[in-house]
């Protein structure tokens, strides 16, 4: 190895070093912002040493150079673009898209090397090869399925056919049987057949996920995208993309986890078909029978008012209301009072892995309000008024017994506050399609209005009634 | 055999647990900026995008790396730009809007003034 292919290897560690104490640093919302200042470093550095090797190499076509930075302008006047001007409730369809572009730049670097090297290429080679491209592939086709879903472009309904089980394991069976095939003998021509099947089965994967389940779907994707990355990284060598792509998978895997243990379901269950589809669970719940007492603004603003302790539980309803900034108002209204005021967000709350945070804090909550669940929950028994606004199942007390929808799901203990007001349009069902036996607690009261118009007449009848 | 893909895989491998012990330390408060962040990581990949214009020597290898430098640059680019304009949104305090100055003594007579950042 030459003296300075060996330097090259060691920035690219160097780099890699800075991308793990990014992520280090992100463990505390204070050193977040250093974290990605360190990471940003840590790019700028092998994007450098990239440039020194193929200026050093000196076999690049001025073709090769027009093209390769034409397609990182363009690129990155597109990537800036969106970064500045999406809207934080689109996030989950940013994030997807990049996964969808980070698993297809990483599957063009495997497809461009499988057929530059023609026939004499080593069997070790071609299986990281085909797994990045079979991966990357998988990842650019069903990311951006996840995308027009979560922008509402494709129905966000699970979208199912009879035999679409036995279609995509066929796709599956072409992937790996060719890919197989392939490293024994290669051919260009097969590879195509290869990544056709890995687009197909990328759409045809996220096409029958439902809405609700979005969060696991973009962790996975993006755990998916880490790998191909890494798979891209083992085709030619590179230690930094090796390095990046595992960490992305990890980080990727722990998210993916993390979404489905909070919604109490398995990874498996949710590929393999939509929420509300087949379960017939819904039955086994037997309603808890009851009366709902309905609450008017004046009532519901003067119990608030005169509360020492108010807990906020905000689900996606409230983001789909956009009614973040009416919150954020009321809760700095009641704190102005000395009512102690603080968020209990669940881990799903959202379309994505902490989505409602940034909601919250875009909306100028300071990040010490904001609570998790295992941190608030205790907290609850203490709470004079507990005012949930679009959050259904993860309040529903039935998920302690055995035998519901919900049994088992982590949830936010909502009903130990000494009294409950939910902001609700009706009486409708969330996800799990069961009754919340919350709504018919006797601490209850039932606000029906669309949260933003709520918030809002909430926060205006403190002000005339307490001023 | 393959002494090369060996170190390959032992990087990896080791990557990968200190993935899973960094990341598994990050508050549920910050996991969207974290995939975010991840996203603009896998940026990396711009770095391959960049080796294959190299090797690039006919119409469908310029094809191929054009794309791949464009989707490369657009999440590296991308990936950083929302994931810094996210945490700048994350305060230890809210804005006082009507105040010019954020840094008063006592501008807000409630809460525990001494959590100051």
């Amino acid at each position: 190895m030459s003296d300075f292919a060996w330097t090259i290897q060691i920035i690219y560690v160097l780099a890699a070093s800075c991308f793990v104490l990014g992520l280090h640093l992100m463990n505390t919302p204070a050193t977040a912002r250093r974290g990605n200042q360190a990471s940003t470093v840590g790019m700028v550095v092998a994007i450098g040493a990239t440039l020194a090797i193929i200026v050093r190499q000196d076999i690049i076509t001025t073709t090769g150079w027009i093209v390769m930075l034409t397609g990182a302008l363009v690129g990155s006047v597109l990537g800036l673009y969106s970064a500045r001007n999406v809207k934080m409730t689109a996030m989950p369809q940013l994030v997807s898209m990049f996964n969808a572009v980070g698993g297809g730049a990483a599957a063009l670097v495997g497809i461009h090397d499988y057929m530059s090297a023609g026939t004499g290429v080593s069997a070790a080679t071609s299986v990281t090869t085909l797994l990045d491209v079979i991966i990357g592939g998988v990842t650019f086709s069903g990311s951006i399925i996840a995308a027009g879903k979560l922008q509402g472009v494709i129905t966000s309904a699970p979208v199912t056919f009879r035999g679409a089980r036995a279609v995509n394991l066929l796709l599956a069976a072409v992937g790996i049987g060719l890919g197989g095939y392939l490293i024994a003998s290669p051919s260009t021509g097969l590879l195509a057949v290869v990544i056709v099947a890995a687009l197909v089965f990328g759409v045809s994967m996220v096409m029958p996920i439902g809405g609700a389940d979005m969060p696991v779907v973009i962790s996975l994707l993006n755990a998916f995208t880490g790998t191909a990355v890494a798979m891209a990284g083992f085709v030619i060598g590179n230690w930094a993309m090796i390095i990046a792509g595992a960490l992305v998978g990890a980080s990727g895997g722990i998210l993916t986890k993390l979404m489905a243990d909070a919604m109490n379901r398995s990874i498996r269950n949710i590929m393999l078909g939509g929420f509300g589809t087949g379960d017939a669970a819904a039955a086994l719940t037997g309603g808890p029978g009851g009366d709902v007492k309905a609450i008017a603004a004046d009532d519901a603003a003067i119990q608030l008012a005169y509360a020492s302790k108010v807990i906020i539980v905000p689900g996606y309803g409230l983001a789909a209301a956009q009614a973040q900034h009416e919150v954020a108002a009321l809760a700095e209204l009641l704190e102005s009072r000395g009512v102690d005021v603080s968020y209990a967000i669940h881990p799903v709350a959202g379309r994505m892995p902490g989505h409602m945070n940034v909601l919250l804090a875009e909306a100028n909550v300071p990040y010490p309000q904001l609570k998790e669940m295992d941190e608030i929950n205790p907290e609850f028994a203490r709470t004079d008024v507990a005012l949930v606004i679009g959050a259904n199942d993860v309040t529903n007390p039935a998920a302690r017994r055995a035998g519901t929808a919900i049994s088992g799901m982590p949830i936010l203990d909502v009903d130990q506050a000494k009294s409950i007001i939910v902001i609700k349009r009706s009486m409708g069902h969330g996800y799990a399609g069961i009754d919340n036996e919350l709504y018919v607690d006797p601490k209850t009261s039932m606000y029906f209005a669309d949260a933003k118009k709520a918030l809002t007449d909430l926060a205006a009848a403190v002000k005339t009634l307490v001023g | 055999m393959y002494p090369a893909l060996l170190v390959d895989v032992a990087i990896f491998i080791l990557a990968l647990w200190v993935g899973f012990e960094v990341i598994s330390k990050v508050p549920a408060t910050l996991h969207t900026p974290l995939m975010s962040a991840a996203n603009s990581i896998h940026g990396i990949v711009l770095a391959g995008a960049m080796l294959i214009a190299v090797t690039a020597h006919n119409a469908v290898g310029y094809v191929i790396a054009f794309l791949a430098a464009l989707f490369a640059a657009a999440n590296v680019v991308g990936g950083y730009v929302v994931t810094g304009r996210m945490l700048r949104m994350f305060r230890r305090r809210p804005l006082a809007p009507t105040n010019v100055s954020a840094n008063g003594s006592s501008a807000n007579g409630h809460g525990d003034p001494g959590h100051a950042a």
